[in-house]
């Protein structure tokens, strides 16, 4: 079934830390249910992006609106309670807490039987519910860190990096999984072949701006473009 | 998912020898409140003579527990906890000189006061983190004293606050001169404040609250507001100390200003970093150890007890960081390895 929530529209994005601005004048959009990889060389602004989305820096201008609702003037906790959910690059578990009481803090007042939703799309999960969030492998706490933001039941969940340091199988694993999602997603991911092969479209970044955006499959066969943006070209 | 996919997950786990750890650590924790509830039936038995001591070990106990959810589990720091304490005491012995005697409404309107207090002034201050945050608890404290030091028409000021007379507890039992009522009746409210703070520290808003003390931001982005938690724990807290100052002035008959001291609020701060923050029992364990220490060294050297007290804090954060109650954690890695 289409879904009809997750629109997102970002124009004119300017974005930094403080006064510095690391984002350029953004624009493109996500359409509900739709995957979107977002590409570039280290240090090109794509974390930035979706830190700013989520409201974790300063903006300077421009608009992100989900389903026609302006979400820029908004704090973090708003945005997420309006429908943004995030998997940041560090993963951020809460080592304290054990895997169960991770997930609980992203329920949002859900009752704790939804739990049963993260243990289903991650069975390695509800093994290890009982063990402290500080003592799983990596590819665990990506596991746990999509799992818990998924519990708050966003309509678009921005994922930075989730493959960063796992191992091939685990990469195939949690890729998997997200591939059952209806959701919209916004992918920042290094693994480009894999990127593509997941999303719909792309967007490439180049120093802050957008210098490329169309259809992922497109940008796949492209080797110039991918050449000449992100430094790889791809297997046939 | 392939089953190859999932026995090569099993090669990116650590040992399953890990789990173990969390289950010893809650078997031990579910242990606790049938332990203290045995160890403090034994010590009414065992020490007749002490029951006023021990009667303050309880109700300080609740007051450090208070300190352990604020600072344990919300990493609020604060050296202003007092300030719930000591109104929790002056507002109980307030309406029991003028208004009420019953010892359970008495509690009830020390911790609505020190539950207040903190709800207030928490909206107000926890905005601030690290040492501003510090220097605010610190002012609250003062003022707090210094508003009962001069309404010296309804807390006696200097003096003190007396005449304090419960009516017997349940219409029953009287608070007889032995203090058997008092300590016994102390330490069922301490049994009462852990069970519900444990409580507490388990549900989502505990978890939550737990959360900001590692990382606010990833509340923030999980769609909690960090702040709205901190204040809430914060007057939860209150309410504890409130009710903690309320059993001081219920079982001991008097309140003075010391109970709502900065100096109070610090030897809490010794009582839990003594014992162990963030584990709920450890704020009893530090209490427990400070104050008979302090009991005994004083009769023995009443001038330079504090000097023992001193190094054996000394000694407890160089050799054991996480506090007494830490030993716990060695003996689980011990049963691990």
């Amino acid at each position: 079934m289409r879904r009809t929530e997750g629109t997102l529209e970002i124009t004119g994005l300017t974005a930094g830390y403080g006064e510095t601005r690391i984002v350029e004048d953004l624009t493109f959009t996500v359409p509900a249910g739709g995957r979107l990889a977002l590409l570039g060389r280290n240090g090109m602004g794509k974390t930035t992006t979706l830190a700013t989305l989520v409201g974790q820096t300063t903006r300077h201008a421009g608009s992100i609106r989900l389903d026609g609702v302006e979400l820029g003037g908004l704090n973090s906790s708003a945005r997420a309670a309006a429908g943004l959910g995030y998997v940041p690059q560090t993963r951020d578990i809460f080592r304290s807490l054990t895997v169960e009481e991770n997930l609980v803090t992203g329920l949002k007042g859900r009752p704790r039987s939804a739990l049963e939703e993260a243990y289903a799309l991650f069975p390695r999960l509800k093994e290890r519910r009982g063990n402290g969030g500080g003592a799983l492998s990596g590819g665990e706490q990506q596991m746990l860190s999509v799992a818990r933001a998924l519990l708050g039941r966003p309509t678009v969940l921005l994922l930075d990096e989730p493959l960063e340091g796992l191992a091939p199988v685990i990469c195939d694993q949690l890729m998997h999984a997200l591939a059952q999602l209806t959701i919209t997603l916004i992918l920042v991911e290094q693994q480009v072949d894999r990127a593509l092969d997941f999303a719909q479209s792309a967007v490439i970044l180049e120093r802050g701006r957008v210098v490329h955006e169309g259809a992922a499959a497109a940008l796949r066969d492209d080797h110039a473009l991918m050449e000449r943006h992100l430094g790889v070209a791809l297997a046939v | 998912m392939s089953g190859r996919h999932m026995g090569a997950v099993a090669a990116d786990q650590p040992p399953q020898v890990a789990a173990r750890g969390p289950r010893l650590r809650r078997t031990l924790g579910g242990a606790a409140v049938p332990l203290l509830a045995a160890a403090g039936l034994a010590a009414f038995w065992l020490f007749p003579n002490d029951l006023g001591l021990m009667t303050r070990i309880a109700a300080t106990a609740l007051y450090v527990l208070s300190l352990d959810l604020v600072l344990g589990f919300g990493g609020i720091a604060t050296l202003g906890q007092a300030a719930m304490f000591g109104t929790g005491a002056y507002a109980a012995g307030i309406a029991a000189v003028h208004l009420v005697s019953d010892p359970l409404v008495l509690l009830a309107v020390g911790g609505l006061a020190g539950g207040l207090v903190a709800l207030v002034t928490g909206a107000l201050i926890l905005h601030a983190r690290g040492l501003t945050l510090l220097m605010l608890t610190i002012a609250v404290v003062q003022i707090v004293q210094e508003v009962v030091n001069k309404a010296r028409d309804l807390t006696g000021g200097s003096d003190g606050l007396s005449g304090i007379e419960p009516s017997p507890l349940f219409g029953l039992f009287r608070f007889d001169m032995f203090g058997r009522t008092s300590y016994l009746f102390a330490l069922a409210v301490l049994l009462v404040g852990v069970l519900v703070a444990r409580r507490i520290v388990r549900s989502p808003f505990g978890l939550a609250c737990r959360g900001v003390k590692e990382d606010p931001l990833r509340v923030a982005a999980l769609g909690g507001s960090p702040r709205r938690y901190l204040v809430t724990l914060y007057a939860v807290a209150g309410v504890f100390a409130g009710v903690a100052g309320a059993l001081t002035a219920v079982t001991s008959g008097i309140v003075g200003l010391d109970s709502v001291s900065f100096s109070w609020s610090a030897e809490a701060l010794v009582m839990l970093v003594l014992g162990g923050a963030g584990r709920l029992v450890g704020a009893i364990i530090g209490t427990v150890a400070f104050m008979t220490i302090h009991h005994v060294m004083a009769a023995i050297d009443p001038f330079h007890w504090m000097l023992f007290i001193g190094l054996f804090l000394m000694g407890t954060v160089l050799f054991l960081p996480g506090g007494i109650a830490s030993l716990a954690d060695r003996f689980i890695k011990g049963n691990r390895a």
